[in-house]
């Protein structure tokens, strides 16, 4: 059911054998960016029915999520709770729009239950809640905490001897929290080399640019004293950042950051850069443009911006 | 009987910002990361050089409120409540309550009428946690009005304040020129069978259902308790001597909330039977407003309801205990 969600989507054939080895037949390298783009559409669909969430975070963070969920990651989505499943925790909380389609993709749950987003009874609450939905493994969405309860899973790991990978998807604006460094110092101490934290570096924050706000750089240097082993690179680039986590599983001793520069609102022309849609939906003529660029055809998201309809925020 | 909406209570404090902003240069406003949303955006535009965004870092604005206090400002720190108060609890404790510092803790997004966001962004257990700092003042009002009237006076007194405001539009409970004092209730409908006690959205529930009672011959007495420290026990005794009953309606966990306050001065000073309206010791979700409020019955028919139980012990003693 999970393989097969997945093949209708990308339109390749199922391969039976290695089902036999991994539990979840990832995508090879160039069927991903179809999936980043099968992503971004889920979330525009789910967010423009559910009328309130954050899209521009959720856009950003998509190739992240695909080279994870469909690559990287030791998962079975047919066996959530299978022992030796990597976690992935979403610190950045108010970003679940982009894994709960993610989820829904890889075949954890039906594509429709995304229509669900935010309504009473669903499953899938505005902000990842795991007494609704336990294969989230934390409950986020109050920014800051998600690399702590990270480390803690890492750190059970190594007292259990266990060879699960622990990954961490945070944003730039969470960054600021206190509690972020006190958990990176802690794992940098501790060496808690199964860790690898993403960081969604799109420039933006609820109030404007991160770097008008409060600035966080030199961001490598500072995760670096900390004793991290921390990359840069485009968050949007599908090969470097296989290359990046390939790297960052690869290498002992050390938790690993990965700063993933992004655009905020990526793949929608009308959403990139523009923080109106940090926590803004698209209306439904929004909506209706925007998943036709991601179709391809960018004409209907260029007449709204030629005609003035789109509100704009965060400059 | 549908209320009139006013504006949403946050709406109403950034207003008051401005009007403060202008009247006294001590008064200074910080936020974190969520002007937008608590409305302190109004303060920054106009007083640039008084604003803060101090970026996504609750437990140090608090603190950085407390050095401001210690250094004769006036400072108003606003977030959503749940992150304002859980975020920086031992922040309000060290920097502000034991040294009693002069900073007001203006908190939106009160309660689970924040809707959609689900249980993370919603707040249920900020009034417990504010009241029991030593030396707090704990403000929750009803309308654009009284947000209005009570910020000013919390900015006039001296000592940590902590008002809660919500997201939702507000049904109108007063009159633009309506005058408030912190610690004193406000009687809205005299009444002899019952005393609906209540703040925040729930003042307007609250005599939504004294209406519906009316209708069924049952004569409910509402009372605005906006401040729920320090508590106006004279009004409470009065109308506890005066209906024999009281219900309570608060948009908050039941533990520690606005019924646990009144229900100690009740016990001190006159016992009744009383009911209590809140969240039953359990977080919220995600769904429209009204929803929520339906689902965890913070609603005038909760409040009926509990009128109705409460008068049962009141007439049957047998039935005292509850
Ligand atoms: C502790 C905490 N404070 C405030 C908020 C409210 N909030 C929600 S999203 C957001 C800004 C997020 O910006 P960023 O973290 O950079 O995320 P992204 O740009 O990826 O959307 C804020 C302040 C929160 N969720 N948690
Ligand atoms: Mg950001």
């Amino acid at each position: 059911m999970a393989a097969r969600n997945r093949r209708e989507l990308t339109g390749l054939k199922k391969i039976g054998i290695i089902k036999l080895i991994m539990p979840f037949v990832p995508l090879t390298l160039p069927e991903l960016p179809r999936m980043a783009l099968a992503i971004r559409k889920e979330v525009i669909r789910m967010l423009g029915r559910s009328g309130s969430g954050h899209p521009g975070g959720s856009l950003s963070e998509a190739d992240l999520l695909t080279c994870l969920f469909f690559h990287l990651m030791r998962h079975d989505p047919a066996n959530p709770s299978w022992e030796e499943r990597d976690r992935f925790v979403l610190s950045k909380g108010h970003g679940c729009p982009g894994v709960y389609a993610a989820m829904a993709l890889a075949g954890y749950f039906p594509k429709e239950e995304l229509l669900t987003l935010r309504r009473l009874g669903s499953r899938l609450q505005g902000h990842p809640d795991t007494r609704f939905l336990p294969m989230l493994e934390a409950c986020t969405g109050s920014l800051g905490q998600g690399l702590s309860i990270s480390c803690g899973i890492a750190l059970a790991a190594k007292m259990d001897r266990k060879d699960h990978r622990v990954y961490c998807l945070m944003s730039d604006g969470e960054t600021q929290e206190g509690q972020t460094w006190e958990a990176a110092a802690f794992a940098g101490f501790h060496g808690l080399d199964r860790l690898i934290a993403l960081v969604d570096y799109n420039k933006f924050q609820l109030d404007g640019k991160v770097a008008d706000i409060m600035d966080l750089e030199p961001l490598a240097k500072k995760w670096e004293s900390f004793r991290w082993h921390a990359q840069e690179i485009d968050g949007h680039d599908i090969l470097k950042i296989v290359q990046a986590v390939r790297q960052a599983q690869a290498a002992p001793g050390k938790p690993h950051v990965i700063l993933a520069h992004t655009v905020k609102g990526k793949g929608v022309s009308f959403m990139e850069h523009n923080n109106y849609f940090h926590g803004v939906t698209p209306t439904a003529e929004e909506t209706e443009a925007a998943l036709k660029e991601l179709d391809g055809d960018p004409s209907l998201s260029k007449a709204l911006v030629a005609a003035g309809k789109i509100k704009m925020g965060g400059k | 009987m549908t209320p009139r909406l006013g504006l949403a209570t946050r709406d109403a404090y950034g207003q008051a910002l401005l009007e403060l902003g202008r009247e006294d240069p001590r008064v200074v406003v910080l936020d974190a990361d969520l002007s937008v949303s608590t409305k302190t955006n109004l303060f920054a535009k106009e007083f640039p050089d008084r604003f803060l965004n101090v970026g996504i870092a609750e437990a140090n604005l608090v603190g950085l409120a407390g050095g401001l206090a210690h250094s004769g400002k006036i400072p108003f720190i606003s977030s959503f409540a749940c992150f304002m108060i859980c975020k920086g609890y031992d922040q309000l404790r060290m920097a502000v309550a034991v040294p009693r510092a002069n900073v007001k803790v203006v908190a939106s997004h009160g309660g689970i009428s924040v809707g959609e966001d689900g249980a993370s962004q919603q707040s249920v257990e900020d009034i417990a946690l504010a009241a029991s700092l030593p030396g707090f003042t704990v403000i929750v009002p009803a309308d654009e009005h009284a947000t209005r009237a009570l910020v000013k006076a919390a900015a006039r007194m001296n000592g940590p304040v902590y008002l809660r405001t919500g997201r939702p539009k507000a049904p109108l409970v007063y009159e633009a020129d309506s005058s408030f004092a912190i610690g004193k209730g406000v009687l809205l409908r005299e009444g002899k069978d019952v005393t609906l006690a209540a703040n925040g959205l729930l003042v307007g529930a609250a005599l939504a259902a004294a209406e519906a009672l009316a209708a069924d011959g049952i004569s409910a007495a509402v009372v605005d308790l906006h401040t729920v420290k320090p508590l106006d026990e004279e009004l409470i005794e009065r109308q506890a001597k005066a209906t024999g009953a009281i219900v309570t309606a608060e948009e908050h966990q039941v533990w520690g909330g606005l019924g646990a306050a009144v229900s100690q001065a009740v016990a001190r000073r006159h016992p009744v039977p009383m009911e209590f309206v809140a969240i039953q010791d359990t977080y919220a979700e995600s769904g429209k407003p009204e929803e929520l409020m339906e689902k965890y019955g913070l609603t005038a028919s909760g409040i009926v309801q509990a009128a109705r139980r409460v008068l049962k012990r009141k007439r049957d003693p047998s039935l005292r205990s509850g």
